[in-house]
């Protein structure tokens, strides 16, 4: 086992803690607080993989924004359910049944798939991944539209954002 | 090195125990936090096939960046519909949420 692999198996153990802490826990602050935590090892998993740009966009996007704006909303909703009673459903059972089923056989079936196994080769270190991704992403032969489309996409959100959270009983 | 194996394993347990969450879970921010792991385990995909299998193609990564803006797209969105569902009905319970119901 080299330091890569073992790193990794630490950071897979504690991001796989935070997601089921963040799936069972009954107060909401905790849970998105380990949001936080499974977030920060995905990011480390992307610096892992050779992606420092993925890793570096997910701690603003997902930590800098999404979790933020998650807090923010359990903060606004406190109230509305107390942490005695149950956070599940009635049939949560199932649901775990489910997931494990489809998670075992999803692995069952990927192992005979000779993909499965294969070794990373390596980056061809003259070729920086961060410049031709952006040339690709503004190249009309490339992504170009893809990119646009995703732009006006996050306009359209922001704009149906601030409308629906406003509050239309005041004004 | 890292097996793809092992990552492609991570990542199905995380996407798992997210579709469980978003599942089971009666509150509907828990629900939008099940469906942030699962885009997160589906990340994790993407890069782990363009590092292994596709690494002269960029058509993984800027998958990645479609996602991750849709992800963001989606948070926002879902949670100003939960803010606005809880100022008029005092409820972030997903299923008193039944209005539409017949």
């Amino acid at each position: 086992m080299t330091a890569v692999q073992i790193v990794f198996l630490a950071v897979a153990a504690l991001t796989l803690a935070a997601a089921v802490m963040v799936v069972s826990l009954r107060r909401m602050m905790q849970s998105a607080l380990a949001l936080i935590l499974a977030l920060v090892g995905v990011a480390v998993i992307f610096a892992l993989l050779g992606s420092g740009f993925f890793a570096v966009s997910q701690v603003v996007v997902y930590i800098g924004a999404i979790a933020i704006l998650i807090i923010f909303a359990v903060m606004l909703t406190q109230n509305s359910m107390s942490p005695e009673h149950s956070q599940m459903n009635p049939g949560f059972l199932y649901a775990a049944l489910g997931s494990a089923l489809l998670f075992s056989s999803l692995v069952f079936i990927l192992s005979m798939w000779v993909g499965f196994y294969a070794i990373p080769v390596n980056l061809d270190p003259s070729v920086d991944t961060i410049t031709v991704l952006g040339l690709s992403l503004t190249d009309p032969q490339g992504f170009a539209l893809p990119f646009e489309i995703v732009s006006v996409l996050l306009l359209a959100a922001l704009i149906g954002g601030i409308y629906i959270a406003r509050d239309h009983h005041r004004d | 090195m890292i097996p793809l194996s092992w990552i492609l394993a991570f990542s199905l347990a995380l996407f798992f125990i997210g579709l469980f969450g978003a599942i089971a879970r009666k509150n509907a921010i828990s629900i939008l936090m099940g469906i942030e792991l699962m885009l997160n385990a589906v990340n994790i995909n993407l890069l782990a096939f363009w590092r292994y299998l596709y690494s002269a193609h960029m058509n993984g990564l800027v998958f990645i960046a479609v996602v991750f803006a849709v992800a963001a797209a989606e948070t926002a969105v879902g949670l100003a519909l939960i803010i606005s569902a809880y100022r008029n009905r005092r409820t972030i319970t997903a299923g008193d949420f039944d209005s539409l119901k017949g």
